[in-house]
């Protein structure tokens, strides 16, 4: 039922959005809404057959926002659009074959945590292998193979988290006493992949990584001392970071100070501008979109993001600023309603997790919804000036490839938990 | 374990939330504030996805500022297009991409783009927004007689000035013509053909509206507020006599008359109804003495001078008129601060703009009642239906009824008789009063003719200012003040 819902939102949404840009309705419109929609009878079929158990809203959740996410990524650019189409189905397939190998028990996974905890740092590590990696945006976060490009950093994200589980679920009680040397691998590998993201200027992820295993500790030790601890480094961390981090002392100006009423110091030409026309353009620019929305925002493919000459007025918008072009196009009430999504897909995840029956899912649970939540709160608070602004995506929305690759396997693993979880329950 | 997983839910629903606080925040409280910045380019590019409402004349025939559209990226957006190019120019102004605006269109923006906050205006945009459909401006109808408007401003040619015309009884503004004019069209890209406009002055500053917002020295055009001054304080009638020995001693000083070729340089014994009549410098100066400079320009604060004159352009478009002293509008605390005698013939350090002028005759015209100018007639929704009309407002009552038809007929002996016989219009009474000002250059002066017609029921006022001139005010402005009144009083 929830399924059809879905088809006709974006059915809708597609079609709203070819009327508003073109005059007229095109056949193609409804196509891809079709193909959207028989793309999701799949994963849905696979889902009913693998894990029958599972929550019955998480699949329709991600649906949604994927379908929110491709008809504003088609609003600003349709081929944009068709290279996430492929993706989407690459996601669909890597979620299918992720329920279709682990239907039986994920739980072997744990077994792997190690593997996971070096493949994390490893894959983090490879954007900033000679040849392999690319610089993109000022920050080093792509692998180039041919002409694939991808972000390995949200794989990573997942495979960290799978670690964290499983470390943490063996090791919860001794590390509960504080006994210093169990917290020996778990700070190697996290340590290590703290390094990289540094290393590679990736704060947003750095930022996540972090509040990810503070969660991830609290929930499996209940020592709140720790996240105090934790949170005690992240400060001292970010006053180091703040003076000798160059980027970070940037970002943090940008982020207090977007707008100055005299010229400052501009990098990028080496001129003296007006900060919001140099360094924080890209923030104000957003800003100024997502004012232009108020209440009811113009309506899909009727707000502004090109100037009369027909160039674009905001970089990167399809990716880490897709926020503020749904912002401007579907008014307060259309963005908090993707929110308010996100708070359900969010509320679902935790509801997993309490319901999971052991320690490694409960785990597992917790950190996938977590970085799903800090996730959605760095960029989209980054976008609102709640926190300096960093790159990262909004999961499911943004335009790229990783990143909805990486989601699809997440909700394929909160729907593995919540199907053992749920089968659990109803043999008791 | 759950407990743990509760609080971290909680943290997460927290975060999430002040997203949603966030955007409210953004989207509602500070979204004015962002659109009022210069640096938005969306605003830039948002404000011509508005159908702008059009500036028409009072019939829809005349247009001064429409639209065509173009679509770009999909997008319709409306650019403006001004089909009457230098007509009215500095009073309709410009909206360009930069938004810089000017003249009406930066002063009724709010009406233009639909967001004034009338009730029916909100109630159609909210409406039309909604829906998804382009949001149109209301239009404004001007109070401009485009014909005369016209004639006026080939009357002035390459000259540089202004005319400037009312309606005394309502304050109606008919003519607003500033020269040099330019074409409104090159706002956009062609800024700098505006810049090389050249005229009879440097620099010409076609920008300018030298109707409302330009100051000039009135010379003797100002005897007519010392004139009210004089007998509505009681202390003189038009029969009260002097003697004009062809100057007048202020300070120890001989004032010498004016060479107006048309007058004698000596006048010996006079009424100051002849004084007026031929501008005689002298009996003004004596009057000045005795009235003190104070008391004339009280007399000329009724009129609205040492205030920003009414209209509906931006103020900065418009000038104060009265005394100014190193370039800032000056009142005396004293007599003594203020030569008065060559105050009350124009002198001194007096600036004044043409609409002030024109609103000294139209009060003398509506016995003595001063009408607040206004140019906006009505302004309508796309569909004919009206957000405001303009009512006619008293602004002051400058001088008594008795005070007003003395000048008039004093006035009109002016025009029959003495120094603007040039206005003289065959089978209508008309009143008006010449001015010369000397610029300090010998030989150039800035000359002036106010007017109003019919005498007896005048339906026109009218100044008019020419700079640089060799002449005088008889013999340049008033024929350009005749031949306006003409094509006015031939108005049904």
């Amino acid at each position: 039922m929830t399924l059809i819902g879905v088809g006709a939102l974006t059915a809708v949404g597609f079609a709203s959005v070819y009327i508003a840009r073109q005059s007229v309705i095109s056949t193609a419109s409804l196509a891809y809404a079709g193909i959207f929609l028989g793309l999701y009878l799949l994963a849905h079929l696979v889902a009913r057959a693998t894990v029958p158990h599972a929550d019955p809203y998480l699949l329709p959740i991600a649906g949604l926002l994927t379908a929110v996410g491709i008809t504003e990524i088609y609003r600003l650019d349709p081929t944009d659009a068709f290279r996430q189409g492929m993706w989407v189905v690459i996601g669909v397939a890597v979620f299918a074959l992720s329920l279709f190998f682990l239907r039986r028990d994920y739980r072997r996974l744990e077994s792997y945590r190690y593997l996971f905890g070096v493949g994390a740092v490893v894959l983090l590590a490879l954007p900033a292998l000679p040849g392999i990696g690319a610089t993109i945006n000022g920050a080093r976060l792509w692998v180039k193979l041919g002409p694939l490009q991808f972000q390995p950093g949200e794989i990573a994200k997942i495979c960290l988290i799978i670690f964290l589980a499983g470390y943490l679920r063996e090791k919860r009680e001794v590390l509960a006493q504080g006994r210093l040397k169990d917290f020996g691998p778990l700070l190697v590998i996290w340590g290590g992949a703290m390094l990289v993201l540094v290393e590679t200027k990736d704060l947003g992820s750095a930022l996540l990584f972090f509040g990810i295993f503070l969660v991830m500790l609290y929930v499996a030790t209940s020592r709140l001392l720790f996240v105090g601890i934790g949170a005690a480094l992240f400060l001292a961390g970010a006053v180091v970071a703040y003076e000798t981090v160059s980027r970070v002392r940037e970002r943090v100006t940008i982020w207090l100070h977007p707008w100055t009423e005299h010229a400052v110091y501009c990098a990028a030409n080496g001129k003296m501008e007006l900060r919001q026309n140099c360094a924080s353009f890209q923030l104000t620019k957003s800003l100024y979109s997502i004012a232009n929305g108020g209440y009811t925002g113009t309506g899909p493919g009727k707000g502004t993001f090109t100037t009369t000459g027909g160039d674009a007025l905001i970089p990167f918008l399809n990716t880490d600023f897709i926020y503020s072009a749904l912002s401007q196009e579907l008014g307060l009430i259309g963005a908090a309603a993707v929110v308010l999504v996100f708070m359900l897909f969010v509320m679902r995840g935790f509801r997993i997790a309490l319901l999971a029956s052991d320690g490694f899912s409960k785990l597992l649970a917790v950190g996938l919804t977590f970085g799903f939540a800090l996730q959605t709160f760095i960029i989209v608070g980054g976008i609102l000036r709640i926190i300096p602004l960093t790159g990262i995506t909004l999961p499911f929305v943004s335009y790229g490839g990783s990143s909805i690759v990486a989601n699809f396997l997440l909700l394929a693993l909160l729907m593995l938990v919540s199907n053992r979880a749920n089968a659990l329950r109803g043999i008791e | 374990m759950n407990r743990g997983i509760t609080r971290v839910a909680t943290l997460a629903l927290v975060l999430l939330v002040a997203l949603i606080v966030g955007t409210t925040y953004w989207q509602v409280w500070a979204s004015s504030g962002l659109a009022a910045k210069q640096d938005n380019a969306i605003q830039a590019v948002a404000q011509f996805t508005i159908k702008r409402g059009k500036i028409l004349g009072s019939h829809a025939k005349t247009i001064y500022a429409t639209n065509v559209r173009r679509r770009v990226e999909g997008q319709t957006l409306y650019f403006r297009k001004y089909p009457n190019r230098g007509l009215l120019a500095q009073t309709v102004g410009y909206s360009t991409q930069l938004r810089n605006r000017t003249g009406l269109e930066q002063s009724l923006n709010d009406y233009l783009t639909g967001t004034n906050s009338n009730l029916n205006t909100v109630i159609r945009s909210t409406l039309d927004r909604l829906q998804g459909i382009t949001i149109k401006g209301n239009n404004v109808f001007l109070t401009i007689d485009p014909v005369a408007q016209r004639i006026a401003q080939g009357a002035l040619g390459t000259q540089c000035g202004a005319v400037f015309a009312m309606e005394p009884s309502t304050g109606r503004v008919l003519v607003l013509a500033s020269s040099p004019t330019y074409d409104l069209n090159l706002a956009e890209n062609h800024f700098d053909a505006i810049r090389r406009i050249k005229a009879n002055c440097r620099p010409a500053s076609p920008l300018v509206n030298r109707g409302t917002g330009a100051l000039f020295p009135p010379g003797s055009s100002f005897k007519v507020v010392t004139a009210a001054a004089a007998l509505d304080s009681g202390l003189y009638t038009p029969q009260s006599q002097f003697y004009d020995p062809g100057y007048c001693i202020e300070y120890g000083q001989k004032v010498r008359n004016a060479g107006d070729p048309e007058s004698p340089e000596q006048f010996g014994t006079l009424s100051l109804f002849t004084a007026l009549e031929h501008s005689v410098n002298s009996v003004f100066c004596k009057i000045g003495i005795r009235l003190g400079a104070k008391r004339i320009l009280d007399y000329s604060k009724r009129f609205g001078f040492y205030s920003l004159p009414p209209l509906e352009t931006p103020e900065s478009e418009r000038a104060i008129s009265g005394l100014y002293k190193n370039g800032r509008l000056f009142y005396p605390s004293s007599n003594s601060q203020v030569d008065p005698g060559r105050l009350a013939f124009g002198q001194e350090r007096m600036i004044v703009t043409p609409e002030q002028m024109a609103m000294v005759a139209a009060g003398v015209a509506n016995k003595g009642v001063v009408m607040r100018p206004y140019v906006v007639d009505r302004i309508e929704q796309p569909n004919g239906s009206l957000v405001t009309r303009t009512i006619p407002k008293t602004l002051s009552r400058a001088i008594k009824p008795s005070t007003a038809a003395a000048l008039n007929s004093m006035m009109q002996a002016v025009v029959t008789g003495g120094t603007g016989t040039e206005a003289q219009i065959p089978g209508v009474a008309v009143a008006g009063k010449t001015g010369t000002a000397e610029t300090g250059n010998s030989g150039i002066n800035t000359t002036w003719f106010i007017s109003f017609a019919p005498a007896d029921h005048p339906r026109v006022a009218i100044a008019v200012v020419l700079q640089n001139q060799t002449g005088f005010g008889g013999s340049t402005a008033a024929p350009i003040a005749k031949t306006v009144m003409e094509a006015l009083l031939k108005r049904p």
